[in-house]
């Protein structure tokens, strides 16, 4: 960096935001891993400690199409936005705040929905799969919501227009590899994907067929 | 058409259509270990003859090939699909700590493929529209088909390829069970694990199983 500096070019862009491992914004490929070698961690809670002296290091953008790279090291992800844009949301009036309690949530899916929802977006799952498939985000995201009984309401269409848009922005297929499992830096689980599959098939062949859009919703 | 569904679509028909291939390989191999246990291969005869000429069998032949057919095709798209995604290669490929064999699931699908085209020749078109002898079993006149297989694995090289074969076949059943139960969407804490072990045991069962019958042909002849 500093060498670039000094004769007066750009040093190498990179994204980075918030350097406590919660935004996702500092997604680089390192040494053949999303976010570097290290378990579990985000490139900007990845300590030089782990590598050995005077190591090569390789640093990449996220390599996929839907991915493309803008300078250096960083890439649009814009493409994830558009999947949330599609269903990634409750569409419900907030009000004021209820009680607590008030909905019974089983503890089960309470912790569940929490581990889906520490996904943070960063795009490891696609790095790090071979067919750039971004199954485990969008799994994770349909999961934090269909677990909870607020987000069950709109469960049916919201997989079938995440689903939709994930394939409309050029992501891979699911190979069931396990990569994107082993690299997530929030260690999301791929039976998560298992669940959106199952959401998505329950979707296709219960859910009645709806004639017209009554406004709102999904 | 087909890319016209979606990624979720494709992968379900993949993994229906692979289990249903399992549960052939599972019959395919029951009837080819007759071999092994009746040397005289007056059962598998009887057996071959009842699948060639068993209506309902023969309406699920059709159905098999459908499979087949479905299975290579909606692998080919996935794949395709699947390499259009990431147009621009890593130059630090990755390794991520998962199953080595679900990474090679296309390579090993074609091997598997070219050998079925030669394996077909050999035997089921034989056996369908060639001359064979033929052979009486309880006033029955039937296609000698043991007669055609053990001759076939008398020949070393022959062996040779249909073990290296079956080891493909194994490899790419490693990581199919499992993997249609996910894209089914039955993933369980409880029995996700074993669906694992079963995947490894149905692979290393079929693969062996079959990969037995022309060693110990070639071994005893």
């Amino acid at each position: 960096m500093n060498h670039w500096s000094s004769k007066g070019e750009d040093p190498v862009a990179f994204d980075h935001d918030c350097r406590e491992g919660i935004c996702g914004a500092c997604s680089m490929y390192i040494n053949g891993h999303p976010h570097g070698p290290d378990k579990a961690v985000t490139t900007c809670q990845l300590h030089m400690r782990k590598f050995k002296d005077g190591e090569t290091i390789v640093i990449e953008p996220w390599r996929a199409r839907p991915f493309p790279v803008l300078k250096d090291l960083i890439v649009d992800r814009t493409a994830f936005d558009k999947i949330i844009q599609a269903g990634g949301y409750i569409s419900v009036n907030t009000g004021g705040i209820p009680d607590a309690n008030a909905i019974p949530v089983p503890k089960v899916n309470a912790d569940l929905s929490m581990d889906a929802a520490a996904c943070i977006g960063c795009g490891a799952c696609v790095a790090a799969c071979k067919n750039a498939s971004a199954m485990l985000f969008v799994s994770a995201k349909v999961s934090q919501f269909a677990l909870l009984p607020q987000g069950r309401a709109e469960a049916a269409e919201r997989v079938q227009a995440m689903v939709a848009e994930m394939d409309k922005q050029g992501f891979g297929n699911c190979t069931n590899t396990g990569a994107c499992e082993a690299e997530c830096p929030k260690e999301i689980s791929i039976s998560n994907i298992a669940r959106m599959n199952r959401e998505f098939l329950s979707a296709r062949v219960c859910a009645p067929k709806i004639k017209e859009q009554t406004g709102g919703g999904i | 058409m087909a890319f016209k569904y979606s990624s979720v679509t494709k992968k379900i028909i993949m993994a229906l259509a692979g289990l249903f291939l399992i549960s052939f390989l599972i019959v395919h191999l029951s009837i080819n270990l007759l071999l092994l246990f009746d040397g005289s291969g007056d059962s598998f005869n009887i057996a071959a003859h009842f699948m060639a000429t068993n209506p309902v069998i023969q309406v699920m032949q059709l159905v098999l090939f459908g499979g087949f057919i479905l299975h290579i095709l909606v692998g080919i798209i996935l794949q395709t699909q699947n390499w259009l995604a990431r147009p621009t290669r890593y130059k630090v490929e990755g390794f991520s700590h998962t199953s080595f064999f679900s990474k090679f699931m296309i390579h090993t699908g074609a091997v598997i493929l070219a050998f079925l085209v030669i394996h077909l020749f050999d035997f089921f078109f034989k056996a369908k529209f060639g001359e064979l002898h033929e052979v009486m079993i309880d006033d029955t006149l039937m296609e000698d088909m043991g007669v055609l297989v053990i001759e076939k694995f008398k020949d070393f090289p022959y062996v040779l390829m249909y073990v290296v074969w079956l080891l493909f076949l194994g490899f790419h059943l490693d990581h199919a069970f499992h993997s249609a139960l996910q894209s089914l969407g039955l993933n369980h804490s409880k029995y996700t694990p074993l669906a694992f072990g079963l995947s490894r045991a149905l692979a290393i069962l079929i693969a062996g199983g079959f990969i037995l019958i022309p060693v110990v042909i070639y071994i005893t002849q």
